[in-house]
């Protein structure tokens, strides 16, 4: 019994920190990036547009572990310009949710309704007003649902970095089973994965729970996700 | 003169001459010219597709005419040079679809641009938001939002928002065609007692009931062009060209007195 409480502190201790500290890392990235290109990618000239658009679909069609690789060994062996591997992890998933948060918010740009710009023109605002004061509120609140979703992947892919030896939950994970085994047998595998799955779950559940309390904060009536029931 | 001589008429407010407009290969506006003068209200009438709605949006330049010249006052706002959002905000537009702003309440809607595009402080708009709102009879509703209001109160609503601006004019886009039947009569009730304060409206609408209460007069427009414009008494007794008389007695059917 002891071995499962010390595994368990091992991985809370020297693991998700780490795995925390990269997925907040990773959603800020998405964010700052994101959003930006998302705005131009609606209202951006068009050169600007289609700079946005190919930079998502680079980044949303190459799978994440290839992106990893690419942004570590690949610029090390090639180029010799060797990074961090926390480093190489945080740009190569970083510009990959930055693609998946743009589409997020453009989706969410985009469905709010023409007549809101219009109605917002009509009384003299200037479309950056308009923009600023009507659309992105709106949009805002439409791409929460889907952002959650963003942060269960996000969270879940950083399990990915540990490919490249960064010490986050699933590298702590293996050196924790590949020690213990020697001792104990190797069932443990399975023991200390399931508390690592454990761990990532309760992280997501958590983690979903508190965006679910953010958006019921922000709702208005009108923003319902449809097929909500009705109350 | 109107049905009614309910007030004098003033100087000239708007003055639309030759305004085409071209979708791809169909010339929806093919230079039509009008005046408006303070305090009158005129309704445009016509088959759909006809470019009365095009029309409007090409007064406030929500759509770019092709050719043409729109003048508020003695102000060309169709001049390259003119600021047009200072133009638009002293034009009110009331949309068939409402448009209020989702996210805000009735009273934010109709504060919101008095605050952020006339730079009124939020105490004072505050207040001449509640006022308008109580002018379109919602001043009960002021914390309710779009999705929690019927189509009539929101249409009501959002002419509170036009008015906040104090416009010039105000354009009504068929602002009662989205409405279930039993809702119609109050936003008309609302456009008449307006009409009677004065206000100048150009209204497309079909409902010939409002535009005998209180019109000035009705223009009918048929392919992009208006063909037709007087009284309502004249063009109902005494229409100049036969079209004119068929569409009115048609709509007359259609939509009742």
């Amino acid at each position: 019994m002891s071995t499962i409480w010390q595994s368990l502190y091992l991985l809370v201790a020297k693991g998700l920190p780490t795995t925390i500290l990269l997925t907040l890392a990773l959603l800020g990235m998405g964010i700052l990036l994101g959003f930006p290109i998302a705005f131009l990618q609606v209202y951006g000239y068009r050169p600007i547009r289609w700079f946005c658009r190919g930079y998502e679909q680079v980044f949303r069609g190459i799978p994440a572990l290839v992106l990893i690789l690419l942004f570590h060994s690949g610029l090390s062996r090639s180029f010799g310009i060797l990074l961090p591997p926390f480093v190489s992890g945080l740009i190569a998933l970083g510009l990959r949710s930055s693609a998946y948060q743009s589409q997020i918010f453009r989706g969410a740009i985009q469905s709010v309704s023409e007549g809101q710009m219009l109605a917002a023109r009509s009384v003299g605002m200037s479309k950056l007003q308009a923009v600023w004061r009507i659309v992105l509120p709106q949009a805002f609140r439409l791409s929460i649902p889907p952002w959650t979703n963003e942060y269960s992947s996000v969270l879940k892919d950083t399990s990915l970095v540990s490919a490249i030896g960064v010490l986050e939950l699933l590298k702590q994970t293996t050196l924790i089973f590949t020690r213990v085994q020697f001792i104990h047998g190797s069932r443990w595998i399975l023991v200390i994965l399931i508390l690592a799955a454990l761990i990532y779950w309760v992280l997501t559940y958590f983690g979903n729970a508190g965006l679910g309390f953010l958006e019921n904060r922000m709702r208005i009536p009108g923003f319902e996700v449809k097929g909500q029931v009705e109350r | 003169m109107g049905p009614e001589q309910k007030h004098t008429l003033g100087e000239t407010v708007l003055r639309v001459e030759g305004v085409h407009k071209t979708y791809g290969d169909n010339h929806v506006l093919r230079g039509v010219s009008l005046q408006m003068r303070r305090g009158e209200t005129k309704v445009i009438i016509g088959p759909s597709g006809t470019g009365k709605s095009t029309l409007l949006r090409c007064i406030n330049q929500l759509t770019i005419p092709d050719e043409g010249h729109v003048w508020l006052g003695d102000r060309e706002i169709t001049h390259p040079k003119e600021d047009i959002n200072r133009a638009r905000a002293q034009i009110g537009f009331v949309f068939q679809s409402f448009n209020l702003f989702t996210h805000l309440t009735a009273l934010k809607n109709v504060r919101i641009a008095p605050m952020k595009v006339n730079g009124m402080g939020k105490v004072e708009a505050t207040k001449l938001a509640m006022t308008e709102l109580e002018r379109v009879g919602l001043a009960d509703k002021a914390d309710a939002y779009p999705a929690e209001l019927s189509g009539g109160q929101q249409q009501r609503v959002s002419i509170a928002r036009a008015l906040a601006m104090s416009p010039q004019l105000i354009l009504f886009d068929e602002p009662t065609s989205a409405l279930d039947p039993e809702l119609i009569g109050e936003v008309l009730s609302v456009m008449v007692s307006l009409a009677k304060e004065g206000m100048t409206m150009l209204v497309v609408s079909h409902e010939m009931g409002f535009a005998r209460a209180v019109a000035d007069e009705i223009i009918f427009m048929e392919g992009g062009g208006i063909l037709e414009q007087g009284p309502p008494e004249q063009l109902f007794r005494n229409p100049q060209h036969a079209r004119t008389g068929e569409f009115l007695n048609k709509i007359t059917e259609l939509y009742g007195e």
